[in-house]
């Protein structure tokens, strides 16, 4: 960033800061940054580096020096870690689906003067003051024959009201002259949706895709309440039991051996539960500030 | 689980401009041709209708088993009534007043110290003459919303804990090592340290929206007046970030009991329970793990009733305030 970049951007009643603010602002800012920053960059290289390099280090490395993959190898090479990865991808991505089209729907159908589309729209703004509780949750959960089912993680997840909010004030935006026309040219609801309010409405249903999805991902409460059978885990599980609680990932749990030094194969799992996430963000990131987020609160 | 400020501020705002918006009324249809017409979108509400349904309004019901002495195998229809006999017994259990009052510590503790530290964040940032830093800030900042509780509690521990980098250079360095994970006392701390880091970047957003949406020109009349810097923040930035501050701390409010359960439900074990029991955790070890379903319930909707109404106290204070609020009294646009 040139000098001369910020001169064009100083609006001119806007005095240049005095280096002492100036000093203060870089050190908020970057503290923040580097705080967020640090953390991640020696997990991921921890879980990269080499038995020696730990060793050498003292338990964490800021680079690894000799760079290896056997921690994941040893992750990936099946057993419990490998189920809880299929786990988490199928929930994430069967909820998502799921969770997409029952919101798209609810908020198309609530976004026009229909029939109970007011007493419907209540119903869910209501959900956002109230929260049922943990018990009546676990009792409705188990009443319905889902524990130790992975629909139990699914299917209490398939309708956020905040994500139907941003939804459906993104098809009430849609103009309605584009809805008359399709009308009186004698398209249904179903084709107004399907043809025209859906193709206009891409970038809020990635976004609220993504938001689902990383909802789903990042679920562990349910997990932990609903699924008793550790080959139901999903990673989230995996990652409290063997890094936060310390439990050894035995060989025979992970179906192999010999295994590499400890730290490394922790790190890996936090790794493995960060990396999809980073993923998606970069998506994610794009449609914050201008798209999704700002329209909704300038309403 | 998301009650992230920001995300109910434009629920609620929404609703409000949903009251605005929604003036043509058809009513004068008789309901037989209005059905024919709108069959279709009635179809595409059911999905949403019976999630409502099964996972919030029927749970909501299900709250009846605070009033019961619930066994699990009699289920709710057969368990024996016992009125407010419950409610009497969380009333005698220390453990119950344990919960609630670090509930209540921590929750005044995160609105002391978390609060500020978004709205700060956003004035600094709104500062920044330069483009690329404060998109280069953003994108690191709001990282950590995206990532679970699990993780951002494993980095801590990987950095802080006692056997963390943070410690291992202190170590190496021949410091004796801080206990930052595993002491009680400074526990609260801990807790506002890691929703600072988690979320104080994603809280942000709204203000800078809020900022961004502030007329250029009052700034520019202010300082043809003569207003310097801090007058200008005294006298345009803040009065015009009011309304969204009165909304976020409103929706705090509400949410003051519900001070973030996954965070201690997986510190509990190594803090200990006399720092780390909140109601939720107390809810879910009475109810769910020790079998006592019914004291949980209890100790579940005394939280949900007792939040939902500071929710609507904050509310019509803001009301005789002049303040919008969340939810409009009538008509009223903002």
């Amino acid at each position: 960033m040139s000098g001369r970049t910020e001169q064009v951007g100083r609006p001119v009643w806007k005095e240049r800061p005095a280096p002492l603010y100036q000093t203060i602002k870089a050190i908020v800012l970057g503290g923040f940054a580097l705080a967020i920053i640090v953390p991640i960059m020696v997990v991921v290289s921890t879980s990269l580096a080499s038995d020696q390099d730990i060793i050498e280090a003292g338990g964490y490395v800021l680079w690894p020096s000799h760079p290896t993959f056997k921690a994941y190898d040893t992750l990936f090479s099946g057993g419990l870690m490998g189920r809880a990865i299929g786990v988490s991808v199928f929930v994430t991505v069967i909820g998502t689906a799921l969770a997409l089209a029952t919101t798209i729907a609810l908020a198309y159908a609530t976004s026009r003067p229909v029939l109970f589309g007011r007493p419907v729209l209540l119903l869910v703004l209501f959900t956002l003051l109230f929260a049922p509780g943990i018990i009546p949750m676990f009792l409705i959960v188990k009443q319905l024959g889902l524990i130790d089912s992975l629909w139990s993680l699914i299917l209490p997840g398939a309708l956020g009201a905040f994500n139907f909010v941003v939804m459906r004030t993104f098809f009430m935006n849609v103009p309605q002259e584009i809805l008359e026309s399709a009308r009186i040219d004698g398209a249904s609801d179903f084709m107004i949706l399907r043809r025209i309010v859906m193709p206009l409405s891409k970038a809020v249903i990635a976004v609220v895709g993504l938001f689902y999805a990383v909802g789903f991902w990042n679920a562990f409460f349910n997990a932990l309440l609903y699924i008793n059978d550790t080959a139901k885990w999903p990673v989230q599980v995996i990652l409290r039991t063997y890094v936060l609680q310390g439990k050894s990932l035995s060989a025979d749990q992970l179906g192999v051996e010999p295994l590499p030094q400890p730290q490394s194969l922790q790190m890996a799992v936090v790794v493995v539960a960060l990396v999809p996430i980073a993923m998606v963000y970069p998506f994610l990131q794009r449609h914050f500030n201008k798209g999704v987020i700002t329209g909704a609160v300038k309403g | 689980m998301e009650t992230l400020e920001a995300t109910r501020d434009t629920a609620a705002k929404t609703v409000a401009q949903g009251n605005g918006r929604t003036p043509k009324k058809k009513s004068s249809l008789p309901i037989g041709v209005r059905l024919r017409r709108d069959w279709q979108m009635l179809v595409l509400m059911v999905p949403g209708v019976v999630f409502l349904l099964a996972f919030f309004y029927v749970p909501v019901l299900g709250n009846v088993v605070a009033f019961q002495d619930f066994q699990p195998y009699l289920g709710i229809m057969h368990s024996e009534w016992n009125g407010v006999q419950n409610f009497i017994n969380l009333y005698g259990n220390p453990d119950f007043w344990d919960a609630l009052r670090n509930t209540l510590v921590l929750a005044v503790v995160q609105l002391a110290l978390f609060f500020p530290v978004p709205l700060a964040m956003a004035l600094i940032v709104d500062s920044l003459v330069s483009n690329r830093i404060r998109r280069a800030f953003q994108t690191i900042a709001y990282l950590p919303h995206f990532l679970s509780w699990v993780l951002v509690i494993a980095l801590f521990q990987q950095s802080l804990g006692g056997a963390g980098f943070v410690n291992n250079l202190l170590r190496q360095a021949g410091f004796d090592p801080i206990p930052f994970m595993t002491n009680p006392d400074t526990f609260p701390l801990l807790v506002v340290g890691q929703l600072i880091w988690k979320d104080a970047g994603w809280a942000m957003i709204i203000f800078l929206a809020a900022l961004s949406a502030v007329d250029v020109s009052l700034y520019e009349a202010a300082a043809a007046d003569g207003a310097g810097r801090w007058r200008r923040l005294w006298h345009i930035t803040l009065p015009s970030l009011r309304t969204v501050i009165v909304l976020l701390l409103i929706l705090r409010i509400g949410d003051i009991l519900s001070v973030g359960f996954e965070q201690f439900i997986l510190q509990r074990d190594s803090v200990g329970p006399g720092a780390a029991e909140v109601l939720d955790t107390f809810t879910y070890y009475a109810g769910v793990v020790g079998g006592d379903w019914s004291s949980g319930a209890a100790a579940g909707l005394a939280k949900g009733v007792l939040g939902a109404l500071l929710l609507w106290g904050a509310n019509s204070i803001a009301h005789r305030l002049g303040e919008p609020g969340i939810f409009q009294k009538r008509g009223g646009e903002s």
